[in-house]
C-alpha cells in the first residue's frame, strides 16, 4: 500500500474522490469487522476448559471435557438416539409454536384492527398474561394427559403472548399521519392492510417472533422434563439420573446450537424485510 | 361559466379542543372557487392554513360550517384529490417509484410508463429504487409531489410543497406545476410562505391573519400566463401583498402589546 500524502485541497478532492464509498459503508469505515469474532469468546473458553480437565482439576462427573463431550456426542449420534429425540422435540416445538404463535398473531392483528375486539379480548389476554405459563403444566397434565397435546398446547400457551402483544403493539404504532396519506390515495381496506398496517407492523411482528421462539424452547424443555419418554429434555433429565454428565452436556449443546440458527433465521428476516430502516447499528 | 362545479367553503369555523381550553383557529372563512382556479393561500405561522386544507380535503370533519364540491360535502375518499402535506410522507418502506404508484400497480405498462416519467419529470431519475430514508428533506419533497401529480386530481391541494427546495428547482417545480394544472384544468389550492410564488401562481391570492384564523383579503391576480417576476404590474401586486401581510403583523403585535381582555371570545 502507498500511503496518501495530502498536500492541497485538491489532493485532497482527489483522496475523496478515490475512496469514495456508499452511504451504507460510510458508518463502518475505520472499524473493521473481524472475521467470525463472536466465535472468539467461546474458542477461548473452550480451551481453558480442556486445559482444567487434562490437568485433572476437576472430577469428570461433574465436569466432562469438551473432548469426552465430543466422544458422548458422536456415540449418540451413531446410535440414532439423537437423532430420534432430536427430531421429536423439533416437531413438538414446531408444531407447539406454530400453533401459539399463529393463533397470537391473528388475534393481535384483530385487537390491533378492531378496538371492539380489543375491548373484549384483550382484558382477558392481559390477566392470562401474567400467569407464569409453566405453572399453568399440572393443569395441561391433568386435562390432556401425558401425550404429544399437553406438550404441544403448553408450548403454544407460552408462544401466543408475546406474539399477541407485539402485533397489538404494532399495528397500534402505525402513524397516523400516513393514515391521512392513505385516505387521500383513497386505499381500499385491502390495501391499507398489506401497504400500510402489514409494513408498518412488521418490525414489531419479527421481534414478537423472536421472542415467541424464545418461550417456545423453554415450554419444549419443561414439557419433556415433566412427563416424557423421548425428547431432547428427556434426554438430559434421564442422563442426569444415571450421572451422565457428558450426555447432559450434549443435550445442552443441541438446545444452544438450535437456538441460535434459529435466531439468526430471524435475524436474517429481519435484515430482509427491514431493510428500509434506518437504525443506529452501534 | 357553469356555476355547478365549484368548491364552496360556507362559514367555516374550526375550534380546537384540548385540555388547555378551547382554541378558535379557524372563523367564518367563506370562499367559493370555481372548477379550474388557482388559488394561493398566505399568512402567518400558526394561522389555520394546513388546518383549512385539511378540511378542504375532508380530513377533518370536525368543524362548523360547509365544505362542499359540486354540492357534495367533501369526503377524503370523494373526488380525486391529490394532497400535498407540509411533511413529504412518503412511506419509509416503499421505494420512490413504489412510493410514487402508491396503490396503484407497477405491473400495469401505463402506470409504469407514468411513474417514468414522473421521475424524470420532477428531476429524481437514477433514484427510482431508493428508499426514503437515504432522500434529502427536498428530495422526498419532490417524491410526494409526483405522487399527487400522477393521478390527475380533479383538486390538488398543496400544503407549502416546494418550502424544502432551493431556487433552482423551486422554479422548475413551479412551471411543473403551472403544466399540470393548465393541461387538466385542475383546481389548486397552495400554501405558501412565499410572497413571490403567491403571486406568480396564482390567480387570487388569499391573505389570511391569524388568531383566529380569517381571510384579511382577497387579491386577484389577473396576469397573463407565463409571469415575469420583473414587471411593473408584477411587483405592484406583490407590493400589495406584502402591505396586507405587514399591516396584519403590525396590528397583532399592537393587540400582544395591548392589556389581556377575554381572550378568544365565545
Ligand atoms: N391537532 C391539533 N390539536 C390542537 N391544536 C392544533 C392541532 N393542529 C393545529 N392546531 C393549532 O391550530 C393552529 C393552526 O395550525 P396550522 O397547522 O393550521 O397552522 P399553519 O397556518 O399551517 O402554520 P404554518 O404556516 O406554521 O404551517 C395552531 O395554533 C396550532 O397550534
Ligand atoms: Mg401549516
Amino acid at each position: 500500500m502507498h500511503p496518501i500524502h495530502v498536500e492541497t485541497a485538491k489532493d485532497i478532492q482527489n483522496v475523496n474522490r478515490r475512496t469514495s464509498v456508499t452511504p451504507m459503508a460510510i458508518a463502518h469505515v475505520g472499524r473493521k469487522r473481524l472475521p467470525f469474532v463472536g466465535s472468539y469468546l467461546p474458542i477461548v473458553v473452550l480451551v481453558i476448559w480442556q486445559a482444567v480437565c487434562s490437568l485433572q482439576l476437576v472430577i469428570p462427573a461433574i465436569l466432562p471435557s469438551p473432548l469426552e463431550i465430543a466422544v458422548a456426542f458422536w456415540q449418540l449420534t451413531r446410535s440414532g438416539v439423537l437423532i430420534s429425540d432430536l427430531k421429536i422435540s423439533l416437531i413438538r416445538v414446531v408444531f407447539g409454536f406454530l400453533l401459539g404463535a399463529g393463533l397470537g398473531l391473528v388475534t393481535g392483528a384483530f385487537a390491533g384492527l378492531y378496538k371492539r375486539f380489543e375491548d373484549v379480548v384483550d382484558p382477558s389476554v392481559q390477566m392470562l398474561r401474567t400467569v407464569p405459563h409453566l405453572a399453568i403444566t399440572p393443569l395441561f397434565i391433568l386435562w390432556l394427559g401425558l401425550g404429544e397435546w399437553s406438550k404441544d398446547v403448553l408450548i403454544a400457551t407460552g408462544a401466543f403472548f408475546p406474539m399477541y402483544m407485539n402485533t397489538f403493539m404494532g399495528i397500534r404504532s402505525v402513524d397516523a399521519k400516513l393514515f391521512e396519506v392513505a385516505r387521500v390515495l383513497q386505499f381500499n381496506r385491502v390495501q391499507q392492510f398489506t401497504k400500510l398496517m402489514l409494513p408498518a407492523a412488521l418490525p414489531n411482528v419479527l421481534l414478537g417472533l423472536r421472542l415467541a421462539i424464545g418461550v417456545s424452547w423453554l415450554g419444549l424443555v419443561v414439557a419433556e422434563m415433566l412427563g416424557s419418554s423421548s425428547g431432547v429434555g428427556y434426554l438430559i433429565l434421564n442422563a442426569q439420573q444415571f450421572s451422565q454428565t457428558d450426555v447432559v452436556f450434549v443435550g445442552l449443546i443441541i438446545f444452544a446450537l438450535i437456538g441460535k440458527l434459529s435466531d439468526s433465521f430471524v435475524r436474517l428476516l429481519e435484515r430482509r424485510l427491514l431493510r428500509w430502516r434506518d437504525n443506529y447499528i452501534g | 361559466m357553469s356555476a355547478i362545479e365549484e368548491l364552496v367553503i360556507r362559514d367555516l369555523s374550526k375550534t380546537f379542543i384540548s385540555s388547555q381550553g378551547a382554541l378558535s383557529v379557524l372563523r367564518d372563512i367563506d370562499m367559493q372557487i370555481p372548477q379550474g382556479e388557482f388559488v394561493t393561500v398566505i399568512g402567518p405561522s400558526g394561522c389555520g392554513k394546513s388546518t383549512l386544507l385539511k378540511i378542504i380535503a375532508g380530513l377533518d370533519a370536525q368543524h362548523e360550517g360547509d365544505v362542499t364540491l359540486d354540492g357534495e360535502p367533501v369526503r377524503a375518499s370523494g373526488v380525486d384529490k391529490g394532497f400535498i402535506f407540509q411533511e413529504h410522507r412518503l412511506f419509509p418502506w416503499l421505494t420512490v417509484e413504489e412510493n410514487i404508484a402508491a396503490n396503484l400497480s407497477l405491473k400495469h405498462r401505463e402506470v409504469r410508463d407514468k411513474v417514468d416519467k414522473m421521475i424524470h419529470l420532477v428531476h429524481m431519475d437514477g433514484f427510482a429504487k431508493t428508499y426514503p430514508r437515504q432522500l434529502s428533506g427536498g428530495m422526498a419533497q419532490r417524491v410526494a409531489i409526483a405522487r399527487a401529480f400522477i393521478r390527475d386530481p380533479k383538486v390538488l391541494l398543496m400544503d407549502e410543497p416546494f418550502g424544502a427546495l432551493d431556487a433552482f428547482t423551486r422554479a422548475h417545480m413551479q412551471e411543473v406545476l403551472l403544466d399540470v394544472w393548465l393541461q387538466n384544468q385542475t383546481t389548486v389550492i397552495l400554501v405558501t410562505h412565499d410572497i413571490d410564488e403567491a403571486v406568480v401562481l396564482a390567480q387570487r391570492v388569499v391573505v389570511m391573519s391569524a388568531k383566529p384564523g380569517t381571510i384579511r383579503t382577497i387579491v386577484p391576480i389577473d396576469l397573463p400566463y407565463p409571469r415575469k417576476r420583473s414587471s411593473t404590474a408584477f411587483l405592484e401586486l406583490r407590493r400589495e401583498v406584502l402591505n396586507q401581510l405587514e399591516a396584519h403583523m403590525m396590528e397583532a403585535h399592537a393587540v400582544i402589546s395591548a392589556p389581556l381582555n377575554d381572550e378568544g371570545g365565545q
